[in-house]
């Protein structure tokens, strides 16, 4: 990386903080808002996948990363998105057995 | 003997070693996290009623907390990019604001910890499912922020030694110890409106 590019990250990291924080406010606002329960759970956690996202693509760099790193990131969603369904899987069997 | 690939890029994964490295650990964080948000699932949606954060918790302490992480963020990536423009005094600089606001969160999180223990009767994580899962997973993190701050301080301090003897290396550990500062405040992102807000 060259120190042009360096000082353009640094405009950027600068921006994606001030959005970081915006977004921050915006979380607890939305928290006052009565949007049902389900609409509040669904609310909440878009704007926190926004701000992850944020952090992941800009601090963590990887819009600009290696193959090998975007292979490792597929297989660890591929189980992490397992673990986080298990407890839908354990419920269908709930239901099955009531 | 010198370890290969410190600096230079291995050819077949087309990185330095430690940054592979660091990646792989960080998938195992997201599993050993990815555990714990199943299971705060599988506990609330077992419950007709599950209590909203603010019956326990304090929001707007946690929001400061969550400042302090973002702030922290901003610095340390910022610290990373002092060195690569070779601007080492900024690097001490930028390093002892994210050591700063890490302190400053687990200040907030020792009043936050401290306010259930002497609650009457005690918030504690025995009380309920609650606030089981809440101090398992804030208290996780916390241990991650305080992991987090024994590498960044050792690489403030006597680690930074190496900056005069290998620039690229240092450089590198701070990008390496940047990523997972970054992940620690990505939990947080999530663990905030998980546990406060919804």
């Amino acid at each position: 990386m060259t120190p042009e590019e360096v000082k353009h990250h640094i405009k950027t990291y600068v921006l994606v903080f001030i959005a970081l924080a915006f977004l921050t406010v915006v979380t607890v606002a939305i928290s006052y808002i009565d949007l049902g329960v389900k609409g509040g759970i669904a609310l909440g956690l878009f704007v926190a996948s926004v701000k992850a996202s944020l952090v992941a693509c800009y601090f963590m760099h990887l819009l600009d990363e290696r193959a090998t790193i975007y292979w490792t990131l597929i297989a660890t969603a591929i189980s992490f998105l397992i673990l986080i369904f298990l407890p839908v899987g354990a419920f269908l069997a709930q239901a099955r057995i009531y | 003997m010198d370890i290969p690939f410190n600096v230079k890029e291995r050819p077949d994964t087309g990185l330095y070693n430690g940054k592979l490295g660091i990646w792989f650990f960080l998938a195992s964080e997201v599993m050993l996290f990815g555990g714990l948000f199943s299971a705060y699932i599988f506990l609330r949606t077992g419950v007709d009623n599950w209590p909203a954060g603010t019956d326990y918790l304090d929001v707007p302490l946690a929001t400061l907390n969550t400042l302090f992480l973002i702030s922290s963020s901003v610095t340390m990536v910022m610290s990373w990019a002092s060195l690569k423009l070779n601007d080492f005094k900024k690097y001490k600089l930028y390093t002892l604001i994210t050591l700063f606001f890490a302190f400053a969160f687990l200040v907030v999180k020792y009043f936050e910890y401290s306010a259930k223990f002497a609650h009457n009767p005690p918030y504690l994580p025995s009380t309920n499912n609650f606030l089981g899962i809440y101090f398992t997973m804030t208290g996780l993190h916390v241990l991650h922020i305080i992991g987090g701050v024994l590498v960044i301080g050792y690489l403030y301090g006597p680690g930074s030694k190496m900056w005069n003897s290998d620039p690229e290396r240092f450089t590198n550990r701070i990008e390496i110890v940047g990523l997972y500062w970054h992940f620690v405040d990505l939990v947080w992102i999530f663990l905030f409106p998980v546990l406060y807000l919804l």
